[in-house]
């Protein structure tokens, strides 16, 4: 076994004399002899250093090769480029190996961090209370939902389809255990459907969940949609993609209560989907109800500044079974990463990555509706990610290399989570991803159409030109012009 | 000022000061690529009115003042790397650098996560083979690593049990757990929909048979056990607790925090639990990172098994005689996601690393070691003045953990355990959990895990004695610590009271 043990036999021997016993199966003995395993572990002995490492870079290597074709997958997680200092920082073993800040004389550093984090959300989403961070994205949408029935005291949670599907199959599992009941809106021409939205909202409405920008990469008018839920009382929860806000209206500016978000933009690798932070920032009348940890300013006996684990009243180790939450981790490690790229692209670095991955995406999307055999699947503003229809071959065979040509696209098919668009599929944009990218996207799509036209598509999958399954009702959409 | 301004230590005189305030309008670190593509104002692409108006206010600064800032505060922590840290149900183990080499193979890091399965075999095929070992670890036979932590776990654990009553016509209203119980165990409880019922423990620190046996019912959904519980006693009646809960109908969840102790000497599954969850953060070495991340999987029995979160990663024959991995979605009776995509993928490197180090011989030798250490400090500390003034609170073996009282420190010293744990940070030491379980008065709850050396136990006890016998001289030398650390002792309430919680926006 590995060498992480220090003891040897002559420590164990020491050792057990002075508990008085002969052996630690003798520490045992409280174990009942009916649940004893009383056989070794049927896994294999331990290995050394150089051979696991061996094992675990075979595995690795029969994952995707990140250095082979451009990757244009997003769908809430984004190959963005993360700075050199992020993993110098975050190694030090000052930030890696310590518990949670319970002794904060010894914890200044990641309290304070969590206070910069907290200012840091607090700005970028406009909202004037942050938490230091939760798990990730999707459940920090039920986190929203819990805290919302809380101070309304009502039970019905409205989310609009534009919601990442993920998340939104996570407030139905919680919502189960909440006792919410949980109705979804519609989408019209990549928007949330505003007419039926306000339809949806009744007097039991504890929340409203919009996406900005939505699934579908579509900036969504928050503020209007907002004033639907607002007007009868109901919060507005807003998801956000933070790589965004430099450029877009932050949600406390759109009348938003909470805004929530999955944080792997800023700073965190891929880790083919976590660990990454989720983030939670709300109006300050809702600081008290507020999941998750939250780090505060004061000072020691000497007037000195520091930092500590604030209102925690609020929380499961004090306040057990009425707790604001049961969450007891911040994700710390990668909410600090999150913290330093913010520090990196600064004030004028956050707004140029925006407007970069604007002007890209723009570029980007122009380019492939000028194919044939593509178009959009809408028309609406996009920032940094956009919907395709494919009107000439199977999405599924874009992405397997089924089609004439072989290609293996990385781009995401949206029939995984709406019948609706089986013939959709998004293509995400960021920093790594430069014009040459596009260009190589935009000819291996004009190959595939060229080849899908003389040939049929197989069975595999629909093509625009299919009718899509008789059980989903495929939303009237209005072509790109 | 005050004298101790006056003896102040290099660090403490350098007051803190946040990267905000070291912001200078102008400065920068990061440079961006061109777009390429032209510089169309962002106006014209997307409308006025959905785009922000004043920039956030993030610092301005260059990159060497970045990381000199974040390493002057790294130094304002204590860490595992440095000391001793032998907190309660915390399981601070050494975390192997190799497991953060692999986590960070290109090929694992830079996966993205709606990969399609053909790309992914890699990553699919270590989430199965670590499936199967924390499903062999605890005696159950199938496991989801889906949870994100312990407490998502629990909250999936209880989300699995309703699915389990619901499916059987069943709708039971109440959970039972110890009272000495993680404060997670209720909270997921309440998140959960159903109403938490203590149970009592009796004089060896187990549940206390008679009050169990009083408050199982119908409506009792599951009981949520720790075993060995936070009093580092491991419940000898488990298979009569286990047939009193079955026999009324309900599951009996293990809640994983502790299962450091018994890693191949006895597993979940076989004391009778339905439904676990394990911490990879705590038995299985992942780096606590402050406060995360972790990973909560959840092994479960059979008929458990059709509720589990989706997707499930599983095994299927390629056709050509091997194998291959895929991501089943198609699993009706699943109470559905608990979180985005597969789970924390990166806590699962380092831990299946983790398990192919040690390997069965290993992983069942830590747990022993872990126990002997516990014992070991025990002993220690039930001889001379920590004898006299910390009191065990259970007195016999413990597994990987023990409980002392401060409650005699505090009446004959006039120092409690908060002022101890304070002047242990002055030896360099991080202290113990305090304060907890709540059924032991002025609690200290001490997990010493494998990976410390007999030195470190003998000098951690040492410091104790000697906080001890400077508190029998003058107590206020506890009382007034800690007196090296970055900051002293810090005014927590007021940080309630008014709370400030980000930096004020420049004027």
């Amino acid at each position: 076994m590995a060498g992480y043990t220090p003891a040897t036999g002559p420590d164990r021997e020491a050792m057990l004399d002075a508990i008085g016993v002969d052996s630690i199966d003798q520490l045992f003995e409280q174990v009942p002899e009916e649940v004893r395993l009383n056989r070794p572990l049927a896994l294999e002995d331990g290995l050394s250093e150089s051979e696991v490492y061996s094992r675990m870079a075979e595995l690795a290597s029969k994952n995707r090769n990140p250095e082979g074709d451009p990757g244009f997958l997003g769908a809430g997680m984004y190959d963005h480029y993360v700075p050199a200092i992020v993993d110098a920082i975050t190694s030090r073993s000052e930030f890696l190996t310590p518990y949670t800040p319970y002794q904060p004389e010894v914890s200044q550093g990641g309290l304070q961090v969590m206070f910069e984090f907290q200012t840091a959300m607090s700005e970028i989403t406009g909202l004037p209370v942050s938490n230091a961070g939760l798990y990730e994205g999707p459940s920090a949408a039920a986190s929203a939902a819990y805290l919302a029935m809380a101070v309304t005291g009502r039970n019905g949670l409205v989310a609009s389809r534009g919601i990442h599907p993920h998340s939104r199959e996570t407030l139905a599992t919680h919502a189960v255990g909440f006792g919410a009941e949980l109705s979804e809106v519609g989408l019209e021409d990549g928007l949330t459907d505003a007419a039926a939205l306000e339809a949806a909202i009744g007097e039991d409405t504890a929340a409203v969940f919009l996406q900005n920008p939505n699934f579908l990469g579509s900036v969504e008018d928050i503020a209007r949609l907002g004033e639907f839920a607002s007007a009868r009382g109901a919060l507005v929860v807003v998801a956000v993609d933070p790589m965004t806000l430099g450029v877009l209206r932050p949600p406390g500016e759109c009348g938003a209560d909470i805004a929530f978000g999955e944080g792997q933009p800023l700073g965190n690798r891929l880790d083919f989907g976590g660990p990454s932070f989720g983030f939670f920032c709300a109006r300050e009348e809702y600081l008290r109800k507020m999941p998750g940890r939250i780090a505060g300013q004061t000072e020691d006996v000497d007037g000195r500044r520091g930092f500590v684990l604030a209102l925690q009243t609020r929380e499961q180790h004090i306040r057990r079974e009425k707790a604001t939450s049961n969450i007891c981790t911040s994700q710390a490690l990668n909410a600090l990463a999150g913290v330093i790229h913010l520090s990196w692209l600064g004030k004028a670095g956050f707004v140029e990555i925006g407007e970069m991955l604007a002007r890209r995406t723009a570029f980007a999307r122009r380019r492939i509706a000028a194919i044939d055999g593509f178009e959009l699947l809408h028309d609406a503003p996009v920032v940094r990610e956009f919907a395709v229809r494919s009107t000439s071959v199977p999405v599924e065979a874009l992405r397997s290399g089924a089609d004439a040509t072989g290609s293996r696209l990385q781009v995401y098919p949206l029939g995984r989570d709406y019948p609706e668009f089986e013939d959709g599929f998004l293509v995400a944009l960021t920093e790594q991803r430069d014009v040459k990218d596009i260009e190589w996207l935009c000819a291996a799509l004009e190959r595939s159409a060229a080849a899908g036209a003389s040939e049929p598509a197989t069975s595999s999958g629909a093509a625009g030109t299919q009718t899509p399954p008789a059980d989903t009702a495929a939303p009237k959409l209005r072509l790109a012009s | 000022m005050s004298s101790a301004t006056l003896t102040e230590t290099p660090q403490q005189a350098e007051r803190a000061e946040t990267i905000y305030e070291k912001s200078v309008p102008g400065r920068r670190a990061a440079q961006l690529p061109p777009s390429g593509v032209g510089e169309t104002p962002i106006e014209e692409l997307i409308p006025a009115g959905l785009l922000r108006e004043t920039p956030a206010e993030l610092p301005e600064v260059s990159e060497p003042e970045i990381i000199r800032h974040y390493n002057r505060l790294s130094r304002r922590n204590f860490d595992l790397d440095t000391g001793f840290y032998p907190l309660g149900s915390c399981t601070m183990k050494y975390n192997p650098r190799l497991n953060e080499r692999v986590a960070a193979l290109p090929g694992n890091a830079r996966l993205h996560p709606a990969a399609e399965p053909e790309d992914a075999q890699g990553a699919l095929e270590l989430m199965y083979l670590l499936q199967e070992s924390l499903g062999e670890i605890c005696g159950l036979p199938h496991v989801s690593l889906q949870p994100s932590a312990g407490s998502q776990g629990e909250l999936a654990g209880l989300l699995l049990t309703r699915a389990y009553h619901a499916d059987r016509g069943r709708n039971p209203r109440k959970v039972l757990t110890p009272d000495t119980a993680h404060g997670t165990n209720p909270a997921s409880v309440t998140m959960a929909g159903y109403e938490v019922v203590k149970v009592a423990t009796n004089e060896d620190g187990g549940v206390d048979i008679d009050d169990l046996r009083s408050k199982v019912d119908e409506d009792v959904a599951c009981l949520m056990l720790t075993n060995p519980n936070t009093l580092g006693v491991f419940d000898s009646n488990i298979v009569e607790i286990a047939g009193l809960v079955h026999d009324a109908g309900g599951l009996l969840y293990y809640d994983g925090a502790n299962l450091n102790a018994i890693m191949g000497q006895a597993r979940p599954g076989d004391m009778g639990f339905d439904i676990v969850h394990v911490n990879l953060h705590k038995s299985f070495s992942q780096p606590h990172g402050g406060g995360g991340p972790g990973a909560g999987p959840i092994a479960v029995s059979d008929r458990v098994e059709p509720f589990i979160p989706r997707p499930q990663v599983v095994r299927v024959a390629d056709g050509e005689g091997g194998w291959k991995y895929d991501l089943d979605e198609d699993r009706p009776k699943s109470i559905g996601r608990m979180r985005g995509f597969q789970g924390n993928f990166g806590v699962f490197v380092r831990s299946y690393a983790y398990i192919l180090s040690l390997g069965g011989d290993g992983l069942s030798e830590a747990s022993r070691l872990a126990v002997l250490n516990a014992n070991y400090l025990k002993q220690r500390l039930s001889e001379g003045r920590a004898g006299k003034y910390l009191p065990v609170g259970f007195d016999r073996h413990c597994m990987h953990e023990f409980v002392l009282s401060g409650a005699p420190m505090k009446k004959q010293l006039g120092i409690r355990t908060l002022d101890l744990a304070k002047r242990l940070l002055d030896f360099g030491f991080h202290p113990p959990t305090v304060y907890f379980p709540l059924l032991v008065d002025e609690a200290l709850m001490v997990e010493p895990v494998e990976t410390e050396s007999k030195e470190v136990l003998d000098s951690f006890a040492d410091a104790i004695e000697k906080i001890l016998e400077e508190a029998e001289r003058d107590p206020a030398i506890a009382t007034e610590a800690p007196y090296t650390t970055p900051v002293r002792r810090l005014d927590e309430v007021a940080a309630s009271r008014n709370p400030v919680i980000r930096q004020p926006k420049p004027e």
